[in-house]
């Protein structure tokens, strides 16, 4: 399955597995997949599954929300720098917010999801390791 | 240093809440102003094309905005393009409208940008404007505008010490530059204080470290630089105009502090202009949100990487500061009807370049610049003006 697209990457987040791209001719990395390589143009790229860990690089707490996460606020919404180098945006949970700081290490989960195609992508979220 | 084109003849409507008017209408209120200070012009005769910004159908549930804004300010039968980058689709219209003059193709053309959203209840408005960042990597996981911005805001505070006492020191000095602008949505003066007590939106940004959501228009006429005197004794001439682009999604940047396009597309402007930061008299930023300032001061070059946070707590972008910065008020205090706000940054330069910027005028203002940014920063533009001869 070499079909690099984002509703294969959250087809992987629904068997709740992280999966990145990868360039053959150059060996870029990245989180959101990509049909052709940014650094060098190439189109071998190919698929390659990531820790889904990482440290936290920025944070905010969102009080007033996205429409689709009335409920939730005030939530925190992280960047997190992955192992392999990249970067994710995603809510961080299981944390309070007075314990949330950045350099914090992070892991990687997922949550259910009943409809795993456009636009109800299962989600994934980080939270303390 | 080559002159792109000039400028003849501005406008601006008032920015605010403007119940009962269609955006048509406010971009008509716009180009009158523009029309009746240019008498020599005969806009029906002399004006071949029109580019108008506009970020949004869904405001209205109106496209199609090239024949419609054309036809409200009566220049029928000419070619309209519509122009959509965001936060920064009229300056991106305004850039459309150089290449057209510069390629021989016109002689003068009008451009413009507009948007109406008050209308709309604030929901709304933040998943109009949310779409301008990425759907599945920011969107889909509960990334708000504001939230963008605070991401940015609390790894500055991070690297460099930037505190969010020199952030509402932004939103402090933009709400008292508007208080002496009458076309400004914000007539109110505040201080820090209030800028720290007010809601929290998406920590570190509070209600008053927020751009408003405003309705207006405003609009430019261009014409080639050999013909502008024909029209006016006070041009303007745009002697650089430059765009750069980034990532849609904040997380694929290098940085989180650095805009990248405001970096790249301001070192090809001063390049164009032959000029440095150290000449600019006055400039009109992006200040979607008061670090989306602070960020800018720094990637303009007005100070070094990190420092913006101590050119605020020093006063040096303040009207009779070393480079006053924002003095229409900013999209913080003037408003920021999206459409609108590249083409009305030039506005105020314009005026401050003709000496007409009233209260707010910057004394001796011969060289200014505008920047703004489209949705996170994915685009950038930046404008350099010099008072014509």
């Amino acid at each position: 399955m070499n079909i690099i697209s984002i509703e294969q990457f959250y087809n992987f987040c629904s068997q709740k597995k992280l999966m990145g791209v990868k360039c053959e001719e150059c060996n870029a990395l990245y989180a959101i997949p990509k049909p052709l390589c940014i650094n060098c143009g190439s189109k071998k790229l190919f698929w390659i599954p990531f820790k889904g860990v990482g440290k936290l690089i920025s944070y905010t707490i969102v009080h007033i929300p996205h429409p689709r996460f009335q409920n939730e606020a005030p939530y925190i919404l992280g960047i997190i720098e992955l192992e392999e180098g990249v970067k994710l945006l995603a809510r961080i949970k299981e944390v309070k917010i007075e314990d949330i700081k950045i350099g914090m290490p992070l892991k990687i989960d997922f949550e259910k999801s009943e409809n795993e195609t456009w636009p109800n992508w299962p989600r994934y979220f980080f939270k303390p390791i | 240093m080559k002159v792109l084109a000039s400028i003849i003849s501005a406008g601006l409507s008032k920015f605010g809440k403007l119940d009962g008017l269609y955006a048509r209408e406010i971009f008509a209120e716009a180009a009158k102003e523009a029309f009746e200070n240019c008498p020599n012009l005969n806009p029906k005769k002399d004006i071949e094309a029109l580019f108008i910004g506009q970020m949004s159908e869904s405001y209205e549930h109106q496209g199609h905005a090239g024949p419609l804004m054309l036809n409200w300010v009566g220049l029928n039968g000419i070619p309209a393009f519509r122009v959509e980058s965001a936060c920064a689709s009229s300056s991106v219209a305004l850039r459309v409208g150089l290449m057209a003059i510069m390629s021989g193709l016109y002689n003068i053309v009008m451009v413009g940008g507009v948007e109406k959203m008050t209308h709309l209840p604030t929901s709304n408005n933040m998943e109009i404007l949310a779409s301008a960042s990425d759907f599945p990597f920011e969107q889909w996981h509960g990334a708000t505008f504001p939230s963008l911005f605070a991401l940015m805001a609390t790894a500055h505070m991070h690297e460099y010490g930037t505190t969010e006492e020199q952030m509402a020191l932004v939103a402090v000095k933009n709400h008292e530059n508007a208080f002496l602008n009458p076309k400004a949505h914000m007539q109110k003066k505040i201080t820090v204080q209030d800028v720290l007590s007010s809601k929290v939106v998406s920590w570190p940004l509070k209600l008053y470290d927020c751009s408003l959501i405003s309705d207006g228009a405003s609009c430019v006429i261009l014409a080639k630089h050999e013909l502008a005197k024909k029209f006016t004794d006070t041009p303007v001439n745009i002697i650089a105009s430059t765009q750069a682009q980034d990532s849609l999604s904040i997380l694929e940047r290098e940085s989180l502090t650095t805009l990248n396009a405001i970096k790249l597309a301001s070192r090809e402007a001063f390049k164009m202009a032959d000029l440095t930061p150290k000449d600019i008299d006055v400039a009109e930023v992006h200040d979607c949100f008061t670090i989306a300032e602070i960020i800018a001061y720094e990637d303009l070059g007005f100070c070094k990487k990190g420092f913006g946070g101590k050119l605020i707590e020093e006063g040096e972008t303040k009207i009779g500061g070393k480079i006053p910065v924002n003095t229409s008020g900013g999209l913080k205090a003037k408003g920021h009807p999206v459409g609108a706000t590249g083409v009305a940054q030039v506005y105020e330069i314009y005026l401050q370049l003709i000496g007409e910027a009233g209260k707010r005028q910057v004394n001796g203002a011969e060289i200014g610049l505008t920047c703004n940014i489209g949705g996170s920063g994915a685009t950038a533009t930046v404008n350099i003006l010099k008072r014509g001869d």
